[in-house]
């Protein structure tokens, strides 16, 4: 009776997850990169025009935004924007974003990639690893409920001084 | 601002000597009151015999005229003046202009864009900079962010060719400014923080066919070792260390950039130039001493073959490259003439080495360190302090930090005094190392950096160093990193800027400030020294803030949210928009 409960609980499981599956790792992508989701401008000429709505599939999932984490280092994200602070590329903790901040567009940032020197990882990073790294982005941006968000390595606590302790020591 | 005269009335009288030697080397090349490349000449010396401006009379400099070059990215070229006309390059695009001296205001005669692609500036690892161009025969040589080599018609402007030297989908870039030779234009790569494979090429400067390529890393006959490689150390010598000091294929993607400067001896007949660090900055992740990254290598221009080499910094692990810009002197030291190169390295230290041979002959500190004790003169090999080293852990306070003692912001040398001026930081940092990830085209790093302000809490020092006692005879303070070139003259002033914009001239005998000007951004640039067609002396620089030092203003970076951002010089730099804003210029000031 347990037993066949559990089964008959897995088999909902598995189906309900590939239900899923094919409803929201390949749509929203689609309306991202090829719809009009991901708007660059706020300008509409002749007036406004419903568009698409997009949302990250990942949203509010502690598990994703730590995997976005890690996958943020992985493919050296953080060698370019360092741990949202910019290097190369520019900051991604901020408000003006160039190319839009909602979670569409950053989907749409890293798949096509951007002229002045942001790779395209489109065909190169799954994407359901691209929304993850979306919503870790976000998290970093305090757009996600601080109940999913992972905690920040000690590395990227910004340092409270700028001087040396090591006054002392031997030149 | 602080001055400390340590030794300097007993340095005076030594140094009397060395100088009249040196001067004969730089005379070589007559100064015709042009500046037909950044260094002024082949020895690297930013020496000018113009004495027009003098320490009585720099008080009264004005600013002559000014330039814009509409961009506000790192400004880090040298001005070339030749034929009465100016040649300014500017940070990405790269645009090159040429400026008529002999029109009041010195208005644009042309300019040349060469359209490096817009995704190079994804991989230009420290803000997207252009360190020069050299003049040679009728032409302007200089490289473009996409790894392009260019000739351009130095009358006209007209592209005479354009050759391609690397891929910026594997991470190569091209900053610095190529020096030409024997025909031979050459150049070096940059990209050690993507794990690209060094190299320094021979361009042949009539057809920009590339006539040869040294590579830092891999088999002797790729590094172009042969037979006549004497080097003096015995740790240096052995088959294909380019490959051996590696484990597997890592030498493949182990950095070794040439991303600086060059010199040329005559005499000897040979080019002189340092390699960059090693990848990644993880040093745990490639044991042995990885060749030949961190090294000084004396090659023939001709043929690119290697003579000597000296790793400064084996298994560097500081991101310690050995690049900086090499002087060449000849000195006397203890009752013996030396031909010498004078190298301040990342490290901190200064070397002194025998530019015939590779010997070292003096390697000490002109900046705070803590990462090193000494380097043995008998096997060249540098002591490492056990406690500061770096890997697959947390290590604090270490010092200097990866932009080193000094950076490429290159030294000047005056044969009058005898001194070393030089530009450098006073910086510390903290580091962990993480695994890092190779994917070709992208950062190749592995360590997470946060830099401070080394002990005293300035974060910049100017020094002027005695060469034959290899100690420093004056130092000043300055709050921020100096990172931008210095130059010297025979009216005994020597010129520096720094990053809050102030343009200074101080006695090169004392380090007496005797002027100062306050430009529109802070500057990395470097200081020129010319004869205008009115005949007299005119000093040049770019201000425009930036660099890896200036990244924080000039890319906009978030150093509050993070203070890893620029690779950990963020946490450093994070006040520096307090201090000044972005935006290209050119100034010359010249007497009234
Ligand atoms: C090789 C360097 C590099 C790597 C690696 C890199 N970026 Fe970028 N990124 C850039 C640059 C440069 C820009 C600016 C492009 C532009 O303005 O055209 C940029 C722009 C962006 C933007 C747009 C910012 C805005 O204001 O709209 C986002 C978002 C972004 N990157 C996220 C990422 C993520 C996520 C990754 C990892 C999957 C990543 N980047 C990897 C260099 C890089």
């Amino acid at each position: 009776m347990r037993s066949s409960a559990a089964i008959a609980c897995c088999i909902f499981l598995v189906t309900s997850c590939q239900r899923e599956k094919r409803d929201f790792r390949p749509a929203p992508s689609r309306v991202a990169v090829f719809g009009d989701a991901a708007r660059e401008s706020p300008l509409q000429p002749g007036g406004s025009q419903p568009a698409q709505v997009v949302s990250n599939p990942y949203d509010k999932s502690a598990y994703a935004i730590s995997e976005g984490q890690r996958l943020f280092d992985w493919y050296n994200c953080s060698g370019c924007h360092a741990h949202g602070g910019g290097a190369i590329g520019p900051p991604l903790v901020k408000q003006d974003w160039v190319y839009g901040g909602q979670p569409e567009n950053l989907f749409d940032t890293i798949v096509k990639g951007r002229p002045n020197g942001m790779p395209a990882w489109g065909g190169r990073i799954p994407e359901y690893q691209i929304w993850q790294i979306v919503a870790y982005v976000r998290s970093i941006n305090h757009e996600e409920p601080v109940s999913a968000t992972p905690a920040r390595t000690d590395s990227i606590q910004p340092q409270p001084t700028l001087h040396s302790v090591v006054d002392g020591a031997t030149k | 601002m602080k001055i400390s005269s340590l030794v300097w009335v007993k340095t005076i009288l030594l140094t009397a000597v060395a100088a009249a030697i040196s001067l004969a080397q730089i005379q070589n090349q007559p100064d015709d009151g042009q500046w037909t490349m950044p260094a002024k000449n082949y020895a690297s010396t930013r020496f000018s015999t113009a004495g027009e401006i003098n320490v009585s009379n720099v008080k009264n400099l004005k600013l002559a005229w000014t330039f814009s070059t509409g961009l506000t990215r790192g400004h880090e070229a040298a001005p070339l003046v030749v034929n009465n006309t100016m040649y300014v390059v500017t940070p990405w695009p790269n645009t090159l202009y040429a400026l008529d001296l002999t029109k009041p205001g010195a208005p644009a005669k042309w300019a040349y864009q060469p359209n490096p692609v817009p995704a190079a500036q994804g991989v230009a690892c420290c803000d997207v900079v252009n360190r020069g161009a050299f003049y040679y025969n009728g032409k302007i040589y200089y490289n473009t962010l996409d790894a392009q080599t260019v000739a351009v018609d130095a009358a006209t402007g007209k592209e005479i060719w354009k050759t391609k030297l690397g891929d910026i989908n594997q991470g190569e870039t091209i900053t610095m400014a190529p020096i030409v030779v024997k025909g031979k234009v050459l150049v070096g790569d940059s990209g050690g923080e993507f794990g690209v494979r060094g190299w320094l090429a021979g361009v042949d400067a009539d057809t920009g066919k590339i006539a040869w390529r040294a590579y830092t890393t891999g088999p002797d006959k790729d590094v172009l070792i042969g037979p006549n490689f004497k080097p003096f150390y015995a740790s240096e010598r052995g088959a294909d260390l380019g490959v051996k000091t590696w484990q597997g294929d890592q030498w493949k993607i182990g950095g070794g950039t040439a991303w600086s400067w060059i010199s040329y001896d005559p005499e000897l007949d040979l080019i002189y130039y340092g390699t960059s660090n090693p990848g990644p900055w993880n040093a745990d992740m490639r044991p042995g001493d990885n060749k030949w990254a961190c090294t000084i290598f004396a090659r023939r221009p001709e043929t690119g073959e290697a003579i000597w080499a000296y790793q400064i910094f084996p298994h560097d692990d500081h991101d310690y490259d050995a690049v900086n810009e090499n002087i060449l002197l000849d000195l006397t030291i203890n009752g013996r003439l030396r031909k010498v190169l004078a190298h301040p390295d990342r490290d901190g230290r200064m070397y002194i080495m025998d530019r015939a041979t590779g010997e070292v002959i003096s390697a000490e500190a002109f900046a705070f360190q803590n990462t090193t004790e000494y380097v043995d003169l008998k096997t060249g090999r540098i002591k490492i302090v056990e406690s500061k080293t770096t890997g697959f852990k947390t290590t604090r306070d270490i010092c200097p930090a990866p932009p080193g003692g000094k950076d490429w912001q290159p030294s000047a040398f005056s044969p009058r005094t005898g001194l070393i001026y030089i530009p450098h930081n006073n910086l510390c940092y903290e580091i962990q190392g993480v695994q890092a990830n190779y994917i070709a085209g992208t950062p190749y790093v592995g360590a997470n950096v946060k830099m401070y302000a080394g002990p005293g809490g300035n974060r910049g020092e100017f020094t002027a160093w005695d060469p034959v006692n290899a100690k420093a005879v004056w130092k000043i303070k300055e709050e921020l990193p100096v990172w931008s070139g210095a130059v010297v003259t025979a009216g005994d002033v020597v010129f520096y800027g720094t990053m809050d914009g102030w343009f200074k001239a101080l006695d090169a005998r004392n380090g007496t400030p005797l002027w100062q000007f306050k430009l529109g951004s802070g500057t990395v640039g470097q200081p020129v020294v010319y004869k205008g067609p009115d005949g007299k002396e005119y000093i040049a620089i770019l201000s425009g803030v930036g660099g890896w030092s200036g990244a924080v203003v000039s890319g906009g970076l978030n150093p509050a949210a993070d203070g890893t951002a620029a690779l950990g010089f963020g946490n450093a730099m994070a006040d520096l928009g307090k201090f000044t804003t972005k935006g290209g210029m050119l100034y010359a000031f010249a007497l009234p």
